[in-house]
């Protein structure tokens, strides 16, 4: 039997993983792929604790963190698509028209 | 058995996690996302969560990531020579002994707390599939309502926003 310890431990270490590659990547497609390991974490997390509590409320909870992932990724890449076609880079260290 | 699986899923998808945010190629950090999500959906299955394995498949796997490389190819876009923050090392010390303590808080802890009443036996009478759905139409009703005006509003604003932008006619230029 696998310890509960073992599945939050893992979860841990992908949240920082994702977390580090939010904080050091420069290409913002990569940032946002880095969301995603951040958000299958969680999902990691809910569901974990949702088999060892034995209550469904964790799956349900992990369901709509993917549909609402889907969500972000498609306007995500829409801003994406957006911002390169006004300008040729993906790179959030130059994308600072909204500053003043 | 059961123990090789999960050491086998979650060292796999660390791994992949890893290779995501240090590969160079932004094609190759998705065929690592790739990886990644297969092998966390491998974790699902060990936690009698059919369903949502079959849901990040499909979702995950399935849709998302091809959105992903469908941007990256229709970008072409060339990989820098300086594609980290040029101070990382400042984020990757203290976040390496932050987490590894945090890692040790996590490890030592008990967890427990009150037990619900869908036990694996309960589950397993009818399959993940149909407590998933029992429970979402009945409990989350609401919050199942509220995802899909979510969705719809994410698929408007993601066309408005793609769109190409119609030339300015020539009548409104003065």
């Amino acid at each position: 039997m696998i310890p509960l310890s073992a599945y939050v431990a893992v979860s841990a270490v992908l949240f920082i993983t994702g977390l580090l590659g939010v904080l050091i990547r420069r290409n913002f497609i990569i940032v946002l792929m880095s969301v995603e390991i951040m958000l299958n974490a969680a999902n990691i997390n809910l569901i974990a604790f949702s088999h060892y509590l034995e209550s469904m409320a964790g799956q349900l909870v992990a369901l709509f963190i993917i549909a609402i992932a889907a969500g972000e990724a498609a306007i995500g890449l829409a801003i994406i698509i957006v911002v390169f076609r006004g300008k040729i880079s993906t790179n959030v260290d130059e994308m600072n028209f909204l500053k003043w | 058995m059961v123990l090789v699986f999960f050491a086998y899923f979650a060292l796999a998808s660390i791994a992949a996690g890893v290779l995501t945010v240090s590969l160079k190629h932004p094609v190759h950090c998705g065929l690592a996302l790739l990886a990644l999500l297969v092998h966390v959906s491998g974790l699902f299955i060990l936690l009698n969560a059919e369903f949502l394995w079959a849901v990040q498949i499909i979702v995950y796997a399935g849709a998302i990531l091809v959105l992903y490389l469908f941007v990256l190819m229709l970008m072409n876009l060339k990989t820098d020579d300086r594609y980290f923050h040029s101070s990382y090392l400042y984020f990757l010390v203290p976040a390496a002994i932050g987490s590894l303590l945090v890692l040790a808080l996590l490890v030592r802890s008990p967890f427990g707390g009150a037990k619900g009443d869908a036990t694996t036996e309960a589950i397993l009478e009818h399959g993940d599939t149909h407590a998933v759905g029992i429970k979402m139409f009945s409990e989350y009703l609401l919050q199942f309502e509220i995802v899909g005006v979510f969705l719809l509003g994410a698929v408007i604003g993601a066309i408005v926003l793609a769109k190409t932008p119609r030339p300015a006619s020539k009548e409104r230029k003065v």
